[in-house]
C-alpha cells in the first residue's frame, strides 16, 4: 500500500524535514507515526497525499508514484485516500451531511447516489441523527467523526490521519481511535500520526517513530529496535 | 441542482452586497461604453445622412447643346462610382435659385441674361464618398470636353471623413479603457471570492476535486455577473436614449438606438468580459493557495 525508499524531503529554504526514511505499509495494516512535534510525521503524511514531493528517494502510495505524479493526476491519487486532520477542516456554513456530500460531488458521483452514501457513512461513524447539524452545533469528537465520515465517503483503501485526537478530550479520543480501529478491521489501511505515547501503547499497533526527520524505530522490525 | 450552479449561486448569496456592487460596477462600466456607443452610432448615422448629400457638380461650357450634355451625362453614368447623373439646364438652375433664394427675387427679375451655366449633378454610390474617390471622379469629369469647371466641396468632404476617423479612434480608446476597468473589477470580485473561500478550495482539493470542478463555479459566476451587468447597462442605456430622444424632437437627424447586433454583442461582450476576468483571476490565484 505504501513504500518509502531512502526518502529525503527539504523545506523550501533547504532545511531537511525528512532524512533517508524507508518503510513499507501493507494492505490492511494500522500504523502509528510517532515522535515529537517537528519530528517529520506530518511531512510523511503530506508526501503520501502529494501535498509535497520528495527531494530524493521514492514514495509510492496506493499504486501511484508520488515522485513522478503529474499535477493533473494528483486528484486521482487523493480519491484513493481518506484524509483527517487535527483541526477537522469542516465547512462551518454547511451541515454535517453537506460536508460529506461535497466530497462526493467533488469526485463526480452521480447526484442521485449521494444521499444514500452520505447517510451510510454518517451511520458508520454514529452520527446519522446529527446529519442536519452544523459543525458549531457539534462537540469536538462529533466534528472529528464527521471529518472521518467525509474521508470514508469514497470508500478509500487507505486512511491518513494527522493528529486526529489532538484537539479532543480523553473520552472523545477513545471514541475516535475505536472508530479508526473499526474502519481498519473492515479492511482499510490506516496511518495515524500522533504524539500521544499512552494512546500508542494502549492500541498496540505497529509504530514508526521519528526523530528530527529520521526514522529511529519501527516496531515491525523488532520491538523497540533502534534504527538511528 | 448541479453542484456547479449551486456553488455559483452560493457565491452570490454569501456576499450579496459585494455581488450586487460588482454587478452594478460592471453595469456602469458597460453603460458608459453603451452611451459612447450610442453617440458613435448616432454620429455615424448623421454622417451617413450628410454624406448622402455629397455631390459633384460639373458646370458645362456656355452654349453646350443638350445633345452633347446628354452624351456627357451618359458617359458619366457609366463610371462605376456614380449612382446617378442629373442634367440641370441653365433655365432650371435659374428657376431653382429663384425659388431657394427668395430674398434676391428683385435682383433675379432685373437680369437681362441668365448668368447660371447648365450643369451635371453627379451623385456617388454609397461607400464611394470618401475624399479620395470624390477627388478622383472630379478629376475625370474635368477631362470631359464640355465641362468647364467642377465643384465638390473638397474641404467639406475631407472634414466629414476626418470627423468620422476621430470618432472611431476616440470610441476605440474609450471602449478599450472601460473594458479594462470592467476586467479589473470583475477580476477583483472573483479574487475576493477565491480568498474568502480558500479554505473550501483547500478541502475540495484534499478530497480529490479536479481543478476544473473547483474553477467552474467561479467562471460561471464571472460570466453571470458580466451578463447581468450587460443587461442592466442595456436598460440604463435605453433609459438615457429615451430621455435624450424626448428632448431632441427637432434635430436634423432623428436619434437612433443601438442596432440589435450591437446590443447582442454588448451583452455577449459583458458575459465574455466576466468570463475572461474570472479565468485570469482563477488562473493566477488558485494554484499558489495550495492545500497545506
Amino acid at each position: 500500500m505504501i513504500r518509502f525508499r531512502h526518502v529525503d524531503m527539504a523545506y523550501p529554504k533547504g532545511e531537511l524535514a525528512l532524512v533517508d526514511v524507508s518503510f513499507e505499509v501493507a494492505k490492511g495494516e494500522f500504523v502509528f507515526l510517532t515522535g515529537h512535534s517537528g519530528a517529520g510525521k506530518s511531512s510523511i503524511l503530506r508526501l503520501l497525499w502529494a501535498g509535497e514531493r520528495p527531494t530524493r528517494g521514492e514514495v509510492r502510495v496506493a499504486g501511484f508514484a508520488v515522485n513522478d505524479l503529474r499535477n493533473r493526476d494528483v486528484p486521482r491519487l487523493r480519491r484513493r485516500l481518506g484524509i483527517v486532520f487535527q483541526d477537522f477542516r469542516l465547512l462551518e456554513e454547511r451541515t454535517a451531511e453537506e460536508n460529506v456530500a461535497l466530497a462526493l460531488e467533488a469526485i463526480g458521483m452521480r447526484p442521485e447516489l449521494i444521499p444514500a452514501r452520505v447517510l451510510k457513512v454518517l451511520s458508520q461513524v454514529g452520527l446519522s441523527t446529527k446529519a442536519r447539524s452544523y459543525p458549531r452545533e457539534l462537540s469536538g469528537g462529533e466534528q472529528q467523526r464527521v471529518a472521518i465520515a467525509r474521508a470514508l465517503a469514497n470508500d478509500p483503501p487507505l486512511l491518513l490521519a494527522d493528529e486526529p485526537t489532538g484537539n479532543l478530550d480523553e473520552k472523545a479520543t477513545r471514541a475516535v481511535v475505536q472508530l479508526l480501529r473499526d474502519i481498519n478491521a473492515a479492511g482499510t489501511s490506516v496511518v495515524m500520526a500522533t504524539h500521544d505515547a499512552a494512546l500508542v501503547r494502549e492500541a498496540s499497533y505497529r509504530t514508526i517513530e521519528l526523530r528530527q526527520g529520521r526514522l529511529v524505530a519501527d516496531s515491525a522490525r523488532g520491538a523497540g529496535e533502534d534504527l538511528a | 441542482m448541479r453542484p456547479v450552479i449551486r456553488e455559483c449561486m452560493l457565491g452570490f448569496t454569501r456576499v450579496p452586497l459585494l455581488s450586487v456592487l460588482s454587478v452594478l460596477t460592471i453595469a456602469f462600466s458597460l453603460f458608459t461604453l453603451g452611451l459612447f456607443g450610442l453617440v458613435a452610432v448616432n454620429l455615424r448615422h448623421a454622417l451617413t445622412a450628410l454624406e448622402n448629400r455629397v455631390e459633384i457638380v460639373a458646370y458645362l461650357l456656355r452654349g453646350t447643346p443638350i445633345e452633347a450634355a446628354t452624351l456627357a451625362a451618359e458617359d458619366v453614368t457609366a463610371f462605376p462610382e456614380v449612382a446617378r447623373v442629373t442634367y440641370v439646364s441653365a433655365d432650371s438652375a435659374l428657376a431653382r435659385a429663384q425659388a431657394e433664394m427668395s430674398e434676391f427675387r428683385e435682383a433675379f427679375r432685373d437680369l437681362q441674361t441668365n448668368p447660371l451655366p447648365a450643369s451635371l449633378e453627379v451623385a456617388l454610390q454609397p461607400g464611394q464618398r470618401d475624399p479620395e474617390t470624390v477627388a478622383a471622379v472630379a478629376e475625370r469629369l474635368r477631362g470631359i470636353g464640355v465641362v468647364e469647371d467642377v465643384r465638390f466641396g473638397e474641404e467639406w468632404v475631407a472634414g466629414l471623413a476626418r470627423l468620422r476617423r476621430i470618432a472611431g479612434l476616440v470610441g476605440g480608446v474609450i471602449g478599450l479603457a472601460f473594458a479594462g476597468v470592467a476586467l479589473v473589477i470583475i477580476g477583483t470580485t472573483i479574487r475576493m471570492a477565491l480568498l474568502q473561500r480558500s479554505r473550501e478550495i483547500a478541502i475540495l482539493r484534499l478530497v480529490g476535486a479536479t481543478d476544473g470542478f473547483i474553477r467552474a463555479p467561479y467562471l460561471l459566476e464571472g460570466a453571470l455577473k458580466g451578463f447581468l451587468g450587460g443587461i442592466l447597462a442595456l436598460l440604463l442605456t435605453w433609459a438615457a436614449f429615451a430621455l435624450v430622444r424626448g428632448g431632441a424632437s427637432d434635430v436634423l437627424v432623428a436619434p437612433v438606438f443601438l442596432p440589435p447586433a450591437v446590443i447582442a454583442a454588448g451583452v455577449a461582450g459583458g458575459t465574455l468580459l466576466g468570463l475572461i476576468a474570472s479565468l485570469l483571476s482563477v488562473g493566477r490565484h488558485l494554484r499558489p493557495m495550495g492545500v497545506r
